[in-house]
């Protein structure tokens, strides 16, 4: 099966090298970044590739766009993982509806579009025969979208809570077993890689409600947007607070929550008790999810990493080859 | 009067039911069933607290009808408040006027405050409080705990509410 992958960030790089060292019958005919595209329907030469993105800095020919890729390349399936603009959602919310257009199946890490016009890529790609997948958007390599799709198919889901950005966990994690500060643990996620130059959007909870937003408008297509989730991010908290958590055997975690049917989809730091299953250490994610035939899920995994998004992404892949595509 | 006990029962179908059916025998009144999973108990086993109205010669009655049922009481008390939260506070919570915040859940009859812990540090720095808020059964706690977020709108604070799952 052939892709095109536009975005050659952690992510794009991460599915190029996984492309590159397992067999898994995956093709890319097309590849562009910020500044450069190139196409071939015989399939691109990895390695070449990487190794030109890291001595100049771009991948192809300067003269060939994302654009031109999305419109022109020979694939199947569009890899969508250029950089979340979680406002407009573009460019990569074009490029999804010019691949879809086209009758081409989409898999996206990118937020923005799925957060912002989840119905309308839908419907459209339903129009289309197409998929639209979106498995990498929330939670990482926990496969959460397709546990909702497909392992709990018939269910009634009635809540979702789930840690859902990594930096915060880290954070709160780290305030609480070393008696750091907010400051001093922000710090060492940055130094660690965990945390952005500019940490607003994870820090203030933004980064966990568009991912409530997706979740909720997949589970109930309520159409949900990030103005409709109440949010209050991790930036005051005090060591103290933390310490007094933990004099009563619980801690403090930034839970992203949505009951329907108590009209609560909100994002906010939460005590428990540290024996919860949702409390997880580190960068981990954990998401359960409340159900009226299976009860009580809880799924953990790595929620960052350009390796476990290319597992959320390649699954989304090779399941449309397996649903979608004959002859391959 | 009013009555709290903890019963304890097999975790099969129907035995919640058939642990309550005499309260009503006895003419008595339920005011409270709490079920906090946080409650340790062995695996199959269940526990629950609850608060009820009953004639005071009844209670033995009553007593004797539960256990009939295969129901252990394990303790008996007066205590009326029985469901307990722990919420965080951030801020500055003493000049905002900690007496008032207290007083605001004190008044409402049907939950208290009942543990208050507060850290200070340096003035100007953000004071952080644990309070144990204590009510009646799980709706007057969600209402408690709504005057609370008020509050801390109004007095800008951060309140870290416990997590409290649907199941």
């Amino acid at each position: 099966m052939k892709l095109a992958i536009l975005g050659m960030g952690a992510v794009g790089r991460g599915i190029l090298e996984v492309l590159d060292g397992k067999e898994l019958g995956l093709t890319v005919t097309g590849l562009a970044d910020s500044k450069s595209g190139l196409m071939d329907r015989d399939g691109i030469h990895i390695e070449e590739v990487l190794a030109a993105k890291r001595e100049r800095g771009f991948c192809g020919d300067k003269y060939i766009s994302a654009t031109d890729i999305v419109e022109q390349a020979d694939y199947d399936v569009l890899v969508e993982v250029t950089p979340t603009d979680a406002r407009t959602g573009e460019p990569a919310t074009g490029f999804i509806k010019a691949a879809i257009g086209r009758g081409k199946h989409v898999v996206t890490s990118n937020k923005g579009p799925v957060a912002l016009h989840h119905a309308v890529l839908q419907s459209m790609a339903r129009k289309h025969g197409v998929a639209f997948r979106y498995e990498a958007t929330v939670g990482g390599a926990i496969p959460i979208m397709h546990t909702l799709e497909h392992g709990l198919a018939g269910n009634r889901v009635l809540a979702v809570f789930g840690i859902l950005n990594g930096t915060c966990n880290f954070i709160l994690t780290r305030m609480a077993a070393e008696n750091l500060t907010y400051d001093q643990a922000l710090l060492e996620a940055r130094e660690m890689g965990y945390a952005e130059a500019d940490p607003t959007y994870d820090v203030k909870g933004i980064d966990a409600a568009i991912k409530l937003v997706i979740l909720s408008n997949t589970i109930w297509k309520r159409n949900v947007k990030l103005d409709d989730v109440g949010i209050t991010g991790i930036d005051m908290l005090t060591t103290d607070a933390l310490r007094l958590a933990e004099e009563q055997h619980c801690t403090i975690r930034l839970i992203a929550e949505a009951v329907p049917e108590r009209g609560i989809l909100r994002v906010a730091p939460r005590v428990l008790p540290k024996n919860h299953p949702l409390v997880v250490d580190g960068s981990l994610n954990a998401i359960t999810l409340e159900t009226d035939m299976a009860g009580e899920i809880t799924l953990i995994g790595k929620g960052a990493g350009s390796r476990e998004t290319a597992s959320a992404i390649i699954g989304d892949v090779l399941f449309i080859r397996e649903m979608h595509v004959r002859g391959h | 009067m009013q009555v709290s006990m903890k019963l304890e029962m097999k975790d099969t179908p129907g035995q919640l039911v058939a642990a309550l059916k005499p309260i009503s025998e006895v003419g008595g009144n339920i005011i409270a069933v709490i079920h906090q999973r946080d409650e340790k108990t062995n695996g199959d086993v269940l526990a629950v607290q609850i608060v009820l109205e009953l004639q005071e010669q009844k209670l033995g009655e009553l007593l004797s009808l539960i256990k009939g049922q295969g129901v252990n009481v394990v303790r008996i008390g007066k205590e009326r408040l029985l469901y307990k939260q722990t919420v965080i506070m951030i801020g500055h919570i003493m000049h905002t006027d900690l007496g008032d915040t207290v007083e605001r859940i004190d008044c409402t009859g049907y939950a208290e405050v009942t543990e208050l812990t507060l850290v200070m540090p340096a003035i100007s720095e953000p004071s952080s409080a644990r309070l144990v808020i204590r009510a009646v059964n799980r709706e007057d706690m969600e209402q408690a705990l709504g005057i609370l977020r008020g509050i801390a709108k109004e007095k800008q604070l951060l309140i870290i509410e416990p997590l409290e799952e649907t199941g």
